[in-house]
């Protein structure tokens, strides 16, 4: 095990030196002051998402280890370390942290007009501790970062939310915390169980059954709130719908997926008999959430509601995936979440685009856009197709996986869930024809602008990416691949040996 | 018995720069300003002194005081409270016409007190330094003699404080009949003897409780304590929140662990209702308040029910997580009240939650110091808040007490409510009026002192830590 700071220490904590350098450098209320803020964060994410890269280039596919590991005496009297390391699993949504950071200062570029300093300061904060909270090998340093998010995110959404802001903002920070607290505690038993907080530690360890249903739940109680899962998701809508445009972004984009990373890394290989015990729980929850809130988004007028209700459908998706426990399942929740990261992500951006130009997300103000915008309903169609799962975008390719790992294990399941399939195709396109199509009567969108430069420097990636991960999703799935087969195996393993308990106490009445 | 007093030193010496002080007050020195500086200038000695004086435990004076690691690090915490909350004041007082010399020499005859309480080895010892303390506290509670709010704070301090100390008393006499000595050793022999304690020895141990729980308004006998908050001049609030509390805590530790270690059993339920119902207090009602310092009332009402926590689990790893979370409630403290008292508006002090509307725009810097105090207070990690109640619901978890770290929590979720509510006050509510310029430069100072240590305390725990693990363990060392 190496130790000492390396490349992951310099992703997390890069962008804290934009945040000191935006402190001491751009003093005053000036108008230069605000732009070298937006400068000095632009810049210190793209560094950021350059120095990622790496991590990428120098992966190796071949192993299922963590990589990039670093070791720092923290807590010594607790053996409590600063901890860091990726794997397949983690890989990718490091990077997608630090891919749409960028994305989301450039699209408030304009958009954010009041205390942008603090502004940018609370998404380079906000993205070291997304990063961080990837990386952590550790439990302690992944609470630490896990929750921390939920600061910047209050006053991002607080802030420069909408009008319900501040309800939205507390209902947020008090559900997520609330969940939280419960797998403090489950932290807390399983290091007084281990004698370590090291993750690598904790997953060569066995737990006792009984008590690995009870840390489940606690673990489980953090991780259906963040990914959100039905019924505990009614955070969600409101807080996209107040959240500025990048602050839903990146509560899209990154924070969502910080549940079903939990899942993967906890919950599933850490108590694997309870995740069997459960697992029916999980598929229930998970197919309501894929019908339910898909009917429920079919009955949105607010665009950013629809997206926030096809979020949840979605991320049911992930769920149903990852407690699969097959291999075609958990590759399809990861690459899934990774698909959804960039999709409702743009689809925000989409939606901001036309809010900053009419200052309503109301879905019967629009109509007949495609006459004034062609560019726009070019770019939205792409990413509309790709929330549907059309073959050729990203979306198919995991919404496919996981109904292929589904449909080995619960037919129903995978029954249920590709109705959701439908339904999803049937309130996204309704919704883009509705804002796209149709004539364009009103007056004030005769005056809308197509994109500017600035707009489409923020699209091009996103699309770029949507395709890319549709038409060749192997440079994707290739890394994941070991790290999810050797979950597989252990899981497999666990339920051999459980089998073999169970036969034998089974002989012994 | 050893009756030397090289130990007492810093309580011997403390006392006599207090009266020194006085006289010196009394006689020709006019500025109150130049003796608080010279009574900060005293507690540093102090600090020095205990410092020097090492970390051994020794009991001297006829078995009466106690100095070890455990009474160091209170002291030094202790001593810091006081010296900060004195130069808080300092502008305070001036504005508010309260500048007599009085003020920080009845700080330091306090403090003086509470040393005393720390390093208690006997009940009468312990009696002696909590009066001290706090007769020189009802004092400064109606230090504001004009007006109506502080002379009734300090009234109801006084009553409701003679209560419980009569409780307490009762509780030492009930004690003292029963096992036949006050000193702390003696009774730890007679209760350690094996055997069911007699009924009167445990009905005394409820009583000392009784007051001791006053004394750190613990609920349900926290019921002075808002009033009080409110009624005192603010940097008087200041003071109450951090030294009295910390140094009665330390003694309701030193009790329980020293002479009553062996009735844990006996004790454990007691603390454990105690703390909860003390969190439950301080995060229910502090939802309603309006006023801050009333506010920050329950919330320390609340924090002392997590340190119960800590103390609840009777081990030394409890005792360890109680005093990282007096040393991390220290630095929030004074930090939250050096806020408050940069409150002014027109010249004069407001103490409303709704007066704090667009402080951050007006105040960016102090608003983003006392947003960062408020999600520590709330245990949002990565400030230092959080690892107080990690560190005390780890040994809570580790002592099985599953059950009171899920309440609290819980409790803490709930408690979060009204720490964000500051928050969205001070961040998202529309700007009102402008508050009084210039800050200060000793209200600033103790802000960004606190500010740099909860957010500082991540990277480096171990500074505060590992002197409260040498701390715990002279506890237990025997």
């Amino acid at each position: 095990m190496s130790s000492g700071v390396g490349l992951l220490s310099i992703v997390t904590f890069l962008p804290l030196v934009g945040v000191f350098a935006i402190l001491l450098l751009c003093r005053g209320t000036g108008e230069d002051a605000i732009r070298n803020a937006r400068m000095a964060a632009l810049w210190t994410s793209l560094a950021t998402f350059a120095v990622s890269l790496f991590l990428w280039f120098r992966f190796d596919e071949g192993t299922a280890e963590f990589q990039f590991v670093e070791h720092v005496e923290w807590l010594t009297e607790f053996n409590i370390a600063y901890r860091m390391g990726i794997d397949g699993i983690s890989l990718f949504f490091v990077l997608l942290s630090t891919f749409l950071t960028p994305i989301c200062i450039l699209s408030s570029w304009t958009a954010i007009q009041v205390r942008v300093k603090e502004y940018m300061i609370a998404f380079l904060a906000l993205e070291t501790l997304m990063v961080g909270m990837f990386c952590a090998l550790d439990l302690v340093v992944f609470y630490i970062f896990f929750e921390g998010v939920l600061i910047p995110m209050f006053l991002i959404i607080g802030v420069w939310g909408g009008a319900r802001r501040i309800y939205a903002a507390f209902k947020f920070f008090l559900f997520t915390l609330l969940g939280s607290v419960l797998m403090l505690l489950a932290l807390l038993a399983v290091y007084l169980e281990v004698g370590s907080t090291g993750i690598v530690e904790v997953l060569a360890y066995s737990f006792a059954p009984d008590l690995q249903i009870w840390l489940w739940l606690a673990f489980f109680a953090s991780f259906a709130v963040k990914i959100p899962m039905w019924p505990v998701h009614t955070w969600l809508p409101d807080a996209h719908v107040e959240a500025p445009t990048a602050g839903s972004v990146i509560l899209a984009g990154v924070l969502l997926k910080m549940g079903g990373y939990g899942f993967l890394r906890f919950s599933l290989p850490m108590f694997p008999e309870a995740s069997e015990f459960f697992t029916p729980l999980i598929f229930v929850l998970s197919c309501v959430a894929v019908v339910y809130t898909s009917l429920v988004a079919l009955a949105q007028e607010d665009m950013k509601k629809l997206i926030a209700y096809s979020s949840v459908a979605h991320m049911g998706f992930v769920t149903i995936g990852i407690f699969t426990a097959t291999n075609q399942g958990i590759a399809g929740a990861i690459f899934q979440m990774l698909s959804h990261g960039i999709v409702s992500a743009a689809l925000f951006l989409c939606v901001g685009v036309v809010y900053d130009r009419l200052h309503t997300r109301e879905i019967a103000r629009y109509g007949g856009l495609v006459h004034r915008m062609p560019a726009y309903a070019a770019v939205f169609m792409v990413f509309t197709l790709a929330s549907v799962g059309l073959p050729g975008t990203s979306g198919f390719v995991g919404e496919f996986l996981v109904l292929l790992g589904a449909f080995e294990v619960n037919t129903w399941v995978c029954f249920l869930a590709a109705t959701g399939v439908i339904l999803g195709a049937a309130y996204m396109l309704y919704l883009y024809r509705r804002v796209i199509f149709g004539k364009l009567e009103r007056v004030e969108l005769q005056a809308m602008l197509d994109l500017n430069p600035r707009e489409i420097a923020v699209f091009v990636p996103l699309v770029v990416l949507v395709l890319w991960m549709g038409i060749y999703p192997s440079s994707f799935l290739d890394p994941i691949q070991t790290s999810v087969q050797n979950l597989v195996d252990q899981h497999q393993a666990a339920m051999h040996a459980m089998g073999e308990t169970a036969a034998v106490a089974a002989k012994g009445h | 018995m050893d009756m030397t007093f090289a130990p007492a030193v810093p309580e011997i010496v403390l006392a006599c720069l207090a009266m020194g002080l006085l006289m010196a007050g009394v006689f020709g020195l006019e500025r109150s300003r130049t003796v608080s500086w010279l009574s900060v200038v005293s507690l540093v000695i102090t600090i020095l002194l205990v410092l020097v004086g090492g970390t051994d435990r020794v009991v001297s004076l006829g078995g009466l005081f106690v100095t070890g690691a455990f009474a160091v690090y209170v002291k030094v915490l202790v001593l810091l409270g006081s010296a900060l909350a004195i130069v808080m004041s300092l502008t305070f007082n001036e504005r508010e016409a309260l500048d007599r010399f009085e003020f920080p020499i009845m700080v330091l005859f306090a403090t003086v007190g509470m040393l005393m309480m720390v390093s208690a080895n006997d009940l009468i010892a312990l009696y002696l330094g909590l009066e001290l303390q706090s007769l020189s506290l009802y004092v400064l509670a109606a230090f504001r003699r004009d007006t109506l709010r502080s002379s009734e704070a300090g009234m109801k301090y006084f009553v409701l404080g003679a209560l419980s100390s009569g409780m307490l008393l009762y509780g030492c006499s009930m004690i003292y009949g029963f096992v036949g000595a006050t000193g702390f050793d003696a009774i730890a022999a007679a209760v350690g003897n094996g055997g069911e304690p007699s009924l009167g020895l445990v009905v005394g141990l409820v009583f000392l409780l009784a007051g001791l729980c006053f004394k750190v308004s613990a609920a349900p006998f926290h019921m002075w304590t808002p009033d009080v908050y409110e009624g005192a001049p603010t940097p008087v609030t200041a003071l109450f929140s951090v030294a009295p509390k910390i140094a009665a805590l330390a003694l309701f530790v030193r009790v329980l662990m020293e002479p009553f270690g062996d009735l844990a059993d006996k004790w454990q339920q007691i603390i454990v209702v105690v703390a909860i119902l003390s969190m439950a207090v301080g995060a229910f009602t502090a939802i309603v308040q309006e006023n801050i310092k009333r506010l920050m009332a329950y919330s320390s009402i609340g924090h002392i029910g997590y340190a119960l926590v800590g103390v609840a689990t009777g081990t030394e790893e409890g005792v360890r997580a109680v005093l990282i979370y007096l040393a991390i409630y220290l630095f929030m403290n004074v930090g939250v009240f050096a806020c408050i008292l940069a409150m002014r508006r027109n010249g004069n002090a407001v103490e409303n939650i709704s007066d704090l509307a667009g402080f951050s725009n007006s105040r960016p810097l102090i608003a983003g110091i006392f947003a960062a105090l408020m999600f520590s207070m709330a245990g949002i990690p990565p400030l230092a808040g959080f690892f107080g109640k990690f560190y005390v619901f780890m040994a809570a978890v580790n002592a099985g007490l599953i059950a009171l770290a899920v309440f609290g929590v819980l409790a803490s979720v709930v408690g979060c409510y009204y720490y964000l509510r500051i928050v969205k006050v001070m961040y998202f509510d529309e700007a009102g009026e402008d508050m009084d310029r210039p800050l200060p430069s000793e209200i600033g100072f103790v802000a960004g002192l606190s500010a740099v240590v909860i957010v500082f305390f991540v990277v480096v725990p171990w500074t505060i830590t590992d002197f409260a693990g040498g701390a715990a363990s002279t506890l237990f060392a025997g």
